[in-house]
C-alpha cells in the first residue's frame, strides 16, 4: 500500500494531513487522560483503602498502615493521582507488592514476550487472510470460494486454545518439531524464541486470520461493484489489473479497522494461549496480579494496555488517510 | 469501410431477451445519438460493443469495428481494443473515477497499460490531454483528487481517459444526464470538438432529443431492445414514421393543458418566507481564527398563493435545496421566518406539526424515498403522524386511502402491494398519493419529475396539472430542467448563489429574461426546435 499518489511523492500526500495529524495527536492526548482518571477512579478510590484490600481480611493494622505509608495513601487523591501520572510518564509504574520489584522491570520482561507474539500473530494473520480474501472475491461464487469460506467458517467456531493443543499434539508429541511450551528467552538467539512463539502465533492467528478475510472479501465485493471498476475495465485493464490496481486499496478501510482491534486483542487476550503454553506474558502478568491483589501490578498493565489500544488506534487513523485522500482535509 | 457496423445483434441475459436484431453503423467524425428510454437496450448495445457484459450473457449477431469483428476476440484481445480503439464514458462523473488516486494517475494509466510507455512519458500524455479537455495543468494539477473536482471537471477526467490513446470510437453512455444546463452544454460541445479535431465517431447514448438535436449527425430510435427507427438527425426529427418515435417527440415538449388558476391575492398565502438566511460554518483555517461561514440561502423572500404554482430553478448548489429544506423545517434558519398558511413552520418548540400537515414534499428518487419492507398502505399513511389524535382510523382511514390511491390513478386494491411491485412511474404515483393523504395545500416538488423517463414524465406532469385543478393546490416545483418548469408553473423564481435573481410570470420570465444569469441559464437550456431551426437554416 502506497502512502498517497506516487506522481506526488509523499511531501505532497503529507503536507495537506497536517490538520487532521493535529487533530489525531490531540485526540490521542484527550483519551490517554480520560483512560487514566477512569483506572485511577476504578482501582484506586472505588475500593476504599486499596491497602487493605490488597492485604486481605486478616491483615495486622500495623501492617496496612505501613503498607499505606509505602503507596503514599496517606496523602490528598489528586495529589496521589498526579504522582501517578508523573511517575508514568518516566517509566517508573511504583514497585509490585508480591514481587517486590520495580513494575516497570516486570512490565518490560512480560512485554518482551507479549508484544513479539502479537506481531507475530498479526502478522501470520494478515499473510493468510489478505490473499485468501482476495482469491475468493475475483473468484466469487467458484469452488475456491465457497472452500475459503467454509474453512474460515470453521475457523471463527473452533476455540483457539483447543486449536493450540491439537497443535501441540501433533507438531511437538507426534512430530517433535517444536517444544509443547515455555520460552528461552531472547538471549538463546533470535530464531530459537521466534521458534518456541511460533506455535502460539498459529493458534492465535487462525480465528483472526479468518475472521479477517472474510472481511477482506465482502469489502472488495463492495468495491468491484463501484463504478470506477467499470471504467478501469472500459480503459482496457483486465480483470486482476482492475482488482489490484483500483479494488484493493478501495477495500481496504473496513480491514484495517479490523487489523486495529485484533492488535489490541492478541496484546491484552492472550491469555488462554499463554497457560496452554506456559509464556510469561502479560496476560498471565494481570491474571497474576489479580488472583494476588496486586493493584500496583494491575493498574499499571491495564494503564499499557489502554494506552496501545489508543496508539494503535491512531496509528489505523493515520492509516485510513494515507488510503483515502478524503479523509485528509477534515477531521 | 464503416467505422463501427453493428448487424443483426441479439442478446439475452439468463435466457432473457434483451435485444433483437439491433443495427446500426457509426462512421469517422460522425456523431450518432441513439435516444431509448429505460429498458430500451440503448445501454446494453454499448456495453456489448465494449464487451464489458454481465455474466450470463449470450451475444449473436456481428459487431463490427473498422472492418475487424469484435464478438470473437477473446477477452484478452478485447482488454487491447478498449482503451485505445474504443473509449467509454459514462453516465456518472460522481462515481466514476478512483476516489483514492489522482486524476494524473488515472490518465496516464490508459496510456500506460497499453503502449508501455514510462511513468514520464504517460504523465506527460495526461497533461496534454487534460488541458485538451478544458483543464489545464496551472489550474488542476495532475496530483488533484476527484472530490477536488465538480461533476463537470470529473466528467472531463473521464473523457480524458477516454481520449488519451486517440480512439476511433468513443461511446459515450448519458455523459451530461448528472449534470447542470450549463455544464451539459459545455461538456457537450467539448466532445462535439473532440470529434472534430481526432475524427473520431462518437456513438452519444441519451433518453433526451433535444440534448442531441444540435450535434448529431445522424439519430437511432430504439425501444424495447430494438431499433425502431434510424436516419439522418434533421430530416429523421421532421419527418418521423414510426407511432414511437412521434410518440417520444411528442413526450419531450410536453404540455400539460390547466385551467388558469384563480389567486388568491389577498388571502393569507399558502407559503411565505421572509428575508431567510441559512449559513453553514466553514471549518477554521488556523486553530483560533474564528470560523467563517457559507450563506447557502440568503435573503430570500417568496410568496405561493392558493391554487398557484410556482418554480423554482438553480443549479446546483445554488441554495435550492437547502431552502426547500428549511421551508421543510428539516434545517432550521439564522434569520427570517417561514409561514405556511399563516402558521410559522419552525417555533420555539420545533418544527410545527399544525404547519407541517399543510405541506407534504415529494422526492426525486421513486426508488430510493420508500421503505421497501412496508406495504402501501402504511406507506402513504404516514403522514398521519403529524396529526396526532386527530389521524382517522378504521373505516375513515380505509376511505382516506382510497381516495389518495384514487387521486393519483391507482386503485384501493394497490394499499396491500409493496414498493417493488411497482414501476418508476408508478412509485412516483405513490409519492403522489402519500402527500395527498392530509390535505395539504402545498406540495413541494422536489425534482419530482427528473428521475422518470419523458413519456412516463409527460403523464405525471398531467396528472399534477389535473390534481391542482381540482383540489386547488399550490405547487412549489423545484427543478434545474427549466422545460419542464415552463411546461408546469404560473410563476418561476430564478435562483443563484443563495439569492432569488430573477422572478415572474413563467412564461415571460421565459421569453423576456431580464437578468444576465437567466439569459445563460436559458441558452444552455436544450431546445429541440431551436437547434433545428439553426441547423436548418445552416444547412440551406
Amino acid at each position: 500500500m502506497r502512502a498517497g499518489g506516487n506522481a506526488s511523492g509523499p511531501s505532497r500526500s503529507l503536507e495537506p494531513m497536517a490538520p487532521y495529524l493535529l487533530k489525531r495527536v490531540i485526540s490521542l492526548v484527550l483519551s490517554l487522560l480520560a483512560a487514566s482518571v477512569v483506572i485511577f477512579v476504578v482501582l484506586q478510590v472505588v475500593p476504599g483503602d486499596p491497602a487493605s484490600y490488597m492485604l486481605g481480611m486478616n491483615a495486622q493494622p500495623e501492617t496496612v498502615e505501613a503498607l499505606r505509608q509505602q503507596m503514599g495513601l496517606n496523602d490528598p487523591i489528586v495529589w496521589r493521582y498526579l504522582s501517578w501520572v508523573a511517575g508514568l510518564t518516566h517509566g517508573d509504574f511504583g514497585v509490585s507488592y508480591t514481587y517486590k520489584v520495580p513494575t516497570g522491570e516486570l512490565i518490560a520482561q512480560r512485554l518482551w514476550v507479549s508484544l513479539p507474539l502479537a506481531l507475530y500473530a498479526l502478522f501470520l494473520s494478515t499473510i493468510i487472510a489478505l490473499p485468501i480474501g482476495i482469491i475468493s472475491a475475483a473468484k466469487r461464487n467458484s469452488a475456491a470460494d465457497y472452500g475459503i469460506m467454509g474453512v474460515t467458517q470453521l475457523g471463527i467456531a473452533v476455540p483457539n486454545f483447543w486449536f493450540a493443543m491439537l497443535l501441540v499434539l501433533l507438531f511437538s508429541i507426534t512430530l517433535r518439531w517444536f517444544s509443547a511450551g515455555g520460552f528461552p528467552g531472547w538471549n538463546a538467539g533470535f530464531f530459537v524464541a521466534m521458534k518456541a512463539l511460533t506455535l502460539p502465533a498459529i493458534a492465535l492467528a487462525l480465528p483472526q486470520a479468518s475472521i479477517l478475510a472474510r472481511v477482506m472479501r465482502s469489502s472488495l465485493l463492495d468495491t468491484l461493484s463501484e463504478d470506477y471498476i467499470r471504467t478501469a475495465r472500459a480503459k482496457g485493464l483486465s480483470r486482476g489489473q482492475t482488482l489490484v490496481r483500483h479494488a484493493v486499496r478501495n477495500a481496504m478501510i473496513p480491514v484495517l479497522t479490523i487489523l486495529g482491534l485484533q492488535f489490541s486483542f492478541l496484546l491484552a487476550g492472550a491469555i488462554i494461549i499463554e497457560n496452554v503454553f506456559y509464556l510469561p506474558g502479560l496476560g498471565r502478568l494481570v491474571f497474576q496480579g489479580i488472583t494476588q491483589r496486586d493493584l500496583i501490578v494491575v493498574q499499571s498493565v491495564v494503564m499499557l494496555l489502554v494506552f496501545a489500544v489508543i496508539l494503535v488506534t491512531f496509528l489505523v487513523d493515520i492509516a485510513y488517510a494515507m488510503v483515502d485522500p478524503r479523509l485528509r482535509g477534515r477531521a | 469501410m464503416t467505422l463501427l457496423q453493428i448487424q443483426n445483434l441479439d442478446l439475452s441475459i439468463l435466457g432473457l431477451k434483451i435485444l433483437s436484431d439491433v443495427r446500426f453503423e457509426v462512421d469517422r467524425g460522425e456523431v450518432v445519438a441513439v435516444i431509448g428510454e429505460s429498458g430500451s437496450g440503448k445501454s446494453m448495445t454499448a456495453l456489448a460493443v465494449m464487451q464489458l457484459l454481465p455474466h450470463g450473457t449470450d451475444v449473436n449477431g456481428s459487431i463490427r469495428l473498422d472492418g475487424e469483428e469484435l464478438l470473437t476476440k477473446t477477452e484478452k484481445q478485447m482488454c487491447g481494443v478498449r482503451g485505445v480503439d474504443v473509449g467509454m464514458v459514462f453516465q456518472e462523473p460522481m462515481t466514476a473515477l478512483n476516489p483514492v488516486k489522482t486524476i494524473g494517475e488515472q490518465v496516464a494509466e490508459t496510456v500506460m497499460i497499453h503502449t508501455g510507455a514510462s511513468r514520464a512519458e504517460a504523465l506527460s500524455v495526461a497533461r496534454e490531454t487534460l488541458s485538451r479537455v478544458g483543464l489545464p495543468e496551472d489550474r488542476f494539477p495532475l496530483t488533484r483528487y476527484p472530490h477536488e473536482l465538480s461533476g463537470g471537471q470529473r466528467q472531463r477526467v473521464v473523457i480524458a481517459m477516454a481520449i488519451a490513446l486517440r480512439p476511433k470510437l468513443l461511446i459515450a453512455d448519458e455523459p451530461t444526464t448528472a449534470l447542470d444546463v450549463t455544464t451539459q452544454a459545455q461538456i457537450m460541445a467539448l466532445l462535439k470538438r473532440l470529434v472534430d479535431e481526432d475524427g473520431m465517431g462518437l456513438m452519444l447514448i441519451t433518453h433526451d432529443l433535444a440534448v442531441v438535436a444540435d450535434i448529431a449527425d445522424r439519430i437511432v430510435i430504439m425501444k424495447s431492445g430494438e431499433v425502431v427507427e434510424a436516419g439522418p438527425a434533421v430530416q429523421l426529427f421532421r419527418s418521423m414514421q414510426h407511432p414511437y418515435s412521434k410518440a417520444l417527440m411528442a413526450a419531450t415538449s410536453h404540455h400539460p393543458v390547466r385551467k388558469s388558476p384563480e389567486v388568491a391575492l389577498h388571502a393569507v398565502p399558502v407559503l411565505e418566507v421572509r428575508s431567510v438566511v441559512r449559513e453553514y460554518a466553514l471549518p477554521r483555517t488556523s486553530l483560533f481564527a474564528k470560523p467563517g461561514a457559507f450563506r447557502a440561502v440568503d435573503e430570500v423572500s417568496l410568496k405561493i398563493h392558493k391554487g398557484e404554482n410556482v418554480g423554482l430553478v438553480g443549479e446546483s448548489g445554488c441554495g435550492k435545496s437547502t431552502l426547500t429544506r428549511a421551508i421543510l423545517a428539516l434545517e432550521g434558519t439564522q434569520a427570517g421566518e417561514i409561514r405556511v398558511g399563516g402558521e410559522l413552520v419552525t417555533t420555539k418548540a420545533g418544527a410545527s406539526a399544525a404547519a407541517r400537515r399543510k405541506m407534504q414534499v415529494v422526492f426525486q428518487d421513486p426508488y430510493g424515498s420508500f421503505n421497501p419492507r412496508h406495504k402501501v398502505r402504511r406507506l402513504v399513511t404516514e403522514p398521519f403522524y403529524l396529526m396526532g389524535r386527530e389521524a382517522p382510523t378504521g373505516d375513515a382511514l380505509e376511505l382516506r386511502i382510497a381516495e389518495a390511491l384514487e387521486n393519483v390513478g391507482l386503485s384501493s386494491r394497490d394499499a396491500d402491494k409493496y414498493i417493488h411491485e411497482f414501476s418508476g412511474g408508478q412509485r412516483q404515483r405513490v409519492a403522489i398519493a402519500r402527500a395527498l393523504i392530509t390535505h395539504p395545500s402545498l406540495i413541494i416538488l422536489d425534482e419530482a419529475v427528473s428521475a422518470l423517463d419523458v413519456s412516463i414524465r409527460a403523464q405525471i406532469l398531467d396528472l399534477l396539472a389535473d390534481l391542482s385543478d381540482r383540489l386547488d393546490l399550490s405547487y412549489l416545483f423545484i427543478s434545474h430542467d427549466l422545460s419542464v418548469v415552463r411546461a408546469i408553473t404560473d410563476r418561476v423564481m430564478v435562483m443563484k448563489a443563495g439569492k432569488i435573481v430573477e422572478t415572474g410570470e413563467t412564461e415571460a420570465v421565459f421569453s423576456n429574461p431580464q437578468h444576465e444569469y437567466t439569459r445563460q441559464l436559458l441558452a444552455a437550456t436544450p431546445d429541440l426546435e431551436a437547434a433545428l431551426k439553426r441547423r436548418e437554416i445552416a444547412a440551406a
